[in-house]
C-alpha cells in the first residue's frame, strides 16, 4: 500500500469474482475479444434485467424498482447526530402567532398530532423560556444547596454524575397548557391546544439524597426554592413533600444529556407538578420554612377565580386526557376503520381508566391502554372506530388512581369561570364533519 | 447503620426507594464541598414576603423615573402601560378603595385588562424580580438603590405612593400594607399538594348521559389560517393529512419552486458528501460553489453537471479529480443541479 501511494497510483479492488487464471492472462496480455466475452459472461446476471411491463393491477411503486433500491446508499456518519427523514419535516415545534411578542419569553408547542407512544423525542419537547435559553459550560456549572441546612454545599457536575442516580419516565406539562381555550375555541390543532405537554425519561440524583447530604432541618423545613442560572434566574417555591417524594436533580433526558432548551446541564424534575417549577439550568436549592412569592407565583401562574381572588401556588397538574389523532386540522380521507388514539395523565398518580365517546359525551366505552402505566407519566390509549361518514364528536375522559374523573368544560367553568388561564384540564372535543374534516369545537 | 455501610454494593443495586432515609451511602460525604460565605452571598439574592433577604438601601420616585426612562421604558412604556412587548404593568385603574381593602375590585370585571400591579400581593416580589432579572437584556446590572428607586416609581404610577416618596429597607413593611391586592391571593385550593382535594369533579356516566352536544364555539373560516397552513404542519402522508388553510394551493406551489431554486440545498450537499470538498465561497479541495454557479448558470448545463456529479471527472478546475458521488440520490441530484444552474444570487 505504501509503495502504491508513493507512486501516486490508485490500487484496483481485488477482482475475486474472476478466475485467477483469467486475471493473470489479462494482466499479461491485455483484453482481447475472447477474454472480453468471458468478462461479459461474468456480469450476465446483472445484464438480464429488462424494463418491466406494467399490468392494470400492478402497483408501479412495486413493479418499477425505485431509485433507492437500485443505488448505493449514504455512508455512515453522513449525519453524526441522526436527523428525522426529510419526509417528516412538517413535524416540528411551532409557536402560536400573536401569543407572545418576544421570542425569548415565549412558547413552542409539541406536535402531539403525529407522535406515538409515551415518550416525546427530545428535539420536539415543548419550550417555555422566560428570558431566552442559554448554552452553559458544564465544567463551570455548580449546584448550591443552602438555607436551613447543617452545611451549605456546592456540587460540580462531576460530583453529581458520580452520585447514585435513578431514571424515571414522567410527563411535563405547562400550567398554562390549554390556557388559550378557557373562553372559547382559539386554536385549530392539538399542537396548539395541548402541545405544552411532553414526556421523557429523566436521569438524575434524587433531591432527597442531596438534602440528606446537606443535613436539612427536618423540623423547620417546609419548602424549597429552586433557582436557575440563566439571566432570569428563574425561581419557584417547591413543596418539600414533593421534593422528598420523587423530585430529581436531572441531567439526563431520554438517554442523553438534557438539551440546552430543556435546561442543560441540570434541571429540576418535580413529577406531577406544572412545568414552571421544573427549573431549568438549575443552580441552587434553598431550604426554607415559608414560600417565596416569586414573580411567577404572584404576577403569573396564579389562577383568577370569578370572585376576583387569585389562587396562589397552584402546582399539581390534575388528570387530563386528549385524543391526538384524529384531531383538529386533520382530515379523514376515507370511511372505514380508524384507530382513535391519544394520551392520558395525572399529576396525582397513575391513569386508572380512559373512556372514549364519539357522540359528544352521551355514550362512552373503555379505551385500550398501553403499558407500562407509570405514575405521573403519559399513558397512550387506543379505541377502535369505524367511521361511516356520519358527523361525530370525539372525546376522551380519564379517571386516575385517586378516583378523580376528568371534568367536562361546563363542569370546570362552573367552578372556576373562564379567566383562570392556568390548569384547564377539561375534556376536549373534536368534531368530525361529514366531509371528514376535523375541527376543534366546544359544546354547550 | 453499620450494616448499611457493609451492604453498600447490594444497597446500590437494589435501590428502589426514592426518599433517602437517614443513612447515606458510604463515601457520599466526599462529593460536594461546603459553600463559602461569599459564594452564598453571590447567589442567594432572593427576598421573601417577610423581607428576609432584603439588602439595605433606598431610592426615590424621581430617581426611579430617570432609570425607568433609560432602561425600562423601551419595553414597558414611559408609564408602565405599554402593551407592545409585555402585558401592561400598571394602567392607573387602582382606586383608593382598593388600597384600603387590599383587594383590587376590578379583577372581578372581565372587561378590565389585568395589569401586574393589580395582581401583585407582595411588595417583595417586585423588588426581588427587578433585582434578579431586569433589565431584560442586561439582568443583574442594577444596583440595589436603583431597584428601590424603580419600585418606588412603579408604585407611584399606580397611585400607591406619592411623588416625593422614598422607598427603603426601613419602610418596605409599611408600604406593603398599602399594596392594592395584598389580600387578593387564596391558598384555599387543592393544587399545592399531591394529596389535595379537587374542587371540580367529572361525571362517571357511560350510557345515555345528559351531555350538551350543541357546538357553541369553533374557529370561523377566516381564522383557520391564523396559525398558518395546517396542511404543512401535519404529516402529509398517512391517514390524517392536514387541512389546506392557505389561500391558493397553486400560487403557493409556484412560490415554493422559486424559493427552492434559489436556496442552497444544504442538507443534500451535506448528506451527499459534497461539502467535504466544496464550500460555499472559495476553493477548498474542489472549486467553491460560487464559482461553479457562475460558470454553469443556465439550464443548458444541467445534463453536464448531473453527469459530473454521478460519474466524476478531472481536469476542469485543476488536477484534483472529482470522484463519482453515489451518496447523492436522484432527489438530491435534482435539487443540487437546479441550484447550481439557477444563476440567482
Amino acid at each position: 500500500m505504501a509503495s502504491d501511494a508513493e507512486q501516486g497510483q490508485l490500487r484496483p479492488a481485488p477482482e475475486s469474482f474472476l478466475s485467477k487464471d483469467l486475471v493473470e492472462d489479462i494482466s499479461r496480455d491485455g483484453i482481447d475479444p475472447a477474454r472480453r466475452s468471458l468478462l461479459q459472461g461474468a456480469f450476465a446476471a446483472a445484464a438480464s434485467m429488462a424494463a418491466p411491463v406494467l399490468m392494470a393491477d400492478d402497483d408501479p411503486d412495486i413493479v418499477n424498482l425505485p431509485s433507492w433500491t437500485r443505488s448505493l446508499g449514504k455512508p455512515v456518519v453522513a449525519n453524526p447526530y441522526g436527523q428525522p427523514s426529510p419526509y417528516e419535516a412538517n413535524i416540528v415545534r411551532r409557536q402560536s402567532p400573536g401569543l407572545t411578542r418576544t421570542d425569548q419569553s415565549s412558547v413552542s408547542f409539541t406536535p402531539l398530532q403525529n407522535l406515538f407512544g409515551m415518550i416525546t423525542p427530545s428535539g420536539l419537547h415543548f419550550e417555555r423560556h422566560h428570558q431566552g435559553w442559554v448554552d452553559i459550560d458544564p465544567r463551570r456549572h455548580r449546584l448550591m444547596i443552602n438555607g436551613l441546612v447543617e452545611t451549605p454545599l456546592v456540587f460540580t457536575m462531576e460530583d453529581l454524575l458520580r452520585m447514585p442516580s435513578v431514571s424515571r419516565i414522567h410527563f411535563l406539562e405547562c400550567g398554562a397548557n390549554t390556557g388559550l381555550e378557557w373562553g372559547n375555541v382559539a386554536v385549530p390543532t392539538v399542537q396548539y391546544s395541548h402541545g405544552m405537554l411532553s414526556a421523557s425519561e429523566f436521569t438524575g440524583v434524587p433531591v432527597s439524597l442531596l438534602l440528606e447530604r446537606a443535613g436539612f432541618d427536618r423540623k423547620r423545613a417546609t419548602v424549597l426554592l429552586a433557582e436557575g442560572a440563566d439571566g432570569s434566574s428563574m425561581t419557584r417555591t417547591i413543596n418539600l413533600d414533593n421534593a422528598l417524594d420523587d423530585a430529581l436533580v436531572a441531567y439526563g433526558q431520554n438517554g442523553e444529556m438534557l438539551r440546552p432548551e430543556n435546561g442543560y446541564p441540570l434541571r429540576l424534575v418535580v413529577p406531577g407538578v406544572q412545568g414552571v417549577s421544573w427549573v431549568k439550568w438549575l443552580r441552587r436549592l434553598e431550604v426554607g420554612d415559608a414560600p417565596w412569592a416569586t414573580k411567577d407565583e404572584v404576577a403569573h401562574y396564579v389562577d383568577l377565580m370569578p370572585d376576583g381572588t387569585h389562587r396562589q401556588y397552584t402546582s399539581i397538574q390534575e388528570a387530563k386526557s386528549v385524543i391526538t389523532a384524529p384531531s383538529g386540522g386533520q382530515k379523514l380521507l376515507k370511511q372505514g376503520y380508524y384507530d382513535i388514539t391519544g394520551l392520558a395523565w395525572s399529576g396525582r398518580g397513575t391513569v386508572e381508566k380512559v373512556e372514549v365517546s364519539v357522540d359528544g359525551g352521551r355514550n362512552w366505552r373503555g379505551a385500550r391502554m398501553e403499558g407500562p402505566i407509570l405514575p405521573k407519566a403519559l399513558t397512550r390509549f387506543h379505541c377502535d372506530w369505524v367511521w361511516q361518514g356520519e358527523e361525530a364528536l370525539l372525546q376522551a375522559r380519564v379517571t386516575d388512581s385517586t378516583g378523580y374523573i376528568q371534568p367536562s368544560r361546563a363542569q370546570l367553568v362552573e367552578i372556576r369561570g373562564t379567566r383562570s388561564i392556568y390548569h384547564n384540564n377539561a375534556i376536549q372535543t373534536w368534531r368530525v364533519g361529514a366531509d371528514g374534516e376535523v375541527h376543534n369545537v366546544q359544546l354547550g | 447503620m453499620s450494616s448499611w455501610v457493609r451492604a453498600v454494593p447490594l444497597w446500590l443495586c437494589t435501590m428502589t426507594m426514592t426518599s433517602w432515609a437517614a443513612a447515606l451511602p458510604e463515601g457520599l460525604v466526599d462529593l460536594g464541598r461546603p459553600a463559602t460565605e461569599s459564594e452564598i452571598a453571590a447567589w442567594d439574592i432572593d427576598v421573601r414576603p417577610d423581607f428576609v433577604g432584603l439588602p439595605p438601601g433606598s431610592g426615590d420616585v424621581w430617581a426611579g423615573e430617570e432609570i425607568w426612562l433609560a432602561q425600562c421604558a423601551s419595553c414597558h412604556g414611559d408609564f408602565g402601560d405599554s402593551n407592545e412587548i409585555f402585558a401592561p404593568l400598571v394602567l392607573g385603574n387602582i382606586t383608593e378603595e382598593d388600597i384600603g381593602n387590599g383587594r383590587v375590585d376590578s379583577l372581578k370585571d372581565p372587561a378590565v385588562a389585568r395589569t401586574t400591579l393589580m395582581k401583585v400581593s407582595t411588595l417583595s416580589t417586585l423588588w426581588d424580580y427587578i433585582y434578579r432579572a431586569m433589565p431584560w437584556n442586561a439582568p443583574k446590572s442594577l444596583s440595589q438603590d436603583e431597584v428601590y428607586a424603580l419600585v418606588a416609581y412603579l408604585l407611584n404610577l399606580g397611585y400607591v405612593v406619592d411623588d416625593d416618596f422614598v422607598l427603603s429597607d426601613t419602610n418596605m413593611a409599611e408600604t406593603q400594607a398599602r399594596m392594592p391586592n395584598r389580600n387578593g391571593m387564596s391558598l384555599d385550593h387543592g393544587l399545592w399538594s399531591v394529596s389535595g382535594a379537587p374542587d371540580v369533579s367529572g361525571s362517571s356516566c357511560t350510557a345515555d348521559c345528559d351531555a350538551a352536544v350543541t357546538v357553541t364555539s369553533y374557529l370561523p373560516a377566516y381564522a383557520m389560517n391564523a396559525h398558518g397552513n395546517l396542511a404543512e404542519q401535519v404529516r402529509d402522508w398517512g391517514p390524517y393529512p392536514g387541512l389546506w388553510t392557505a389561500a391558493e394551493p397553486e400560487q403557493l406551489a409556484a412560490a415554493n419552486v422559486v424559493v427552492e431554486a434559489v436556496l442552497a440545498p444544504e442538507a443534500a450537499l451535506t448528506a451527499g458528501g459534497c461539502s467535504g470538498c466544496h464550500q460555499m465561497a472559495g476553493q477548498l479541495v474542489g472549486p467553491g460553489f460560487d464559482a461553479i454557479r457562475v460558470k454553469y448558470a443556465g439550464q443548458e448545463h444541467a445534463a453536464y453537471l448531473r453527469d459530473k456529479i454521478a460519474n466524476g471527472g478531472a481536469g476542469v478546475w485543476g488536477s484534483m479529480p472529482m470522484p463519482p458521488m453515489p451518496a447523492v440520490d436522484d432527489d438530491a441530484l435534482q435539487q443540487i443541479v437546479a441550484w447550481l444552474t439557477s444563476g440567482e444570487e
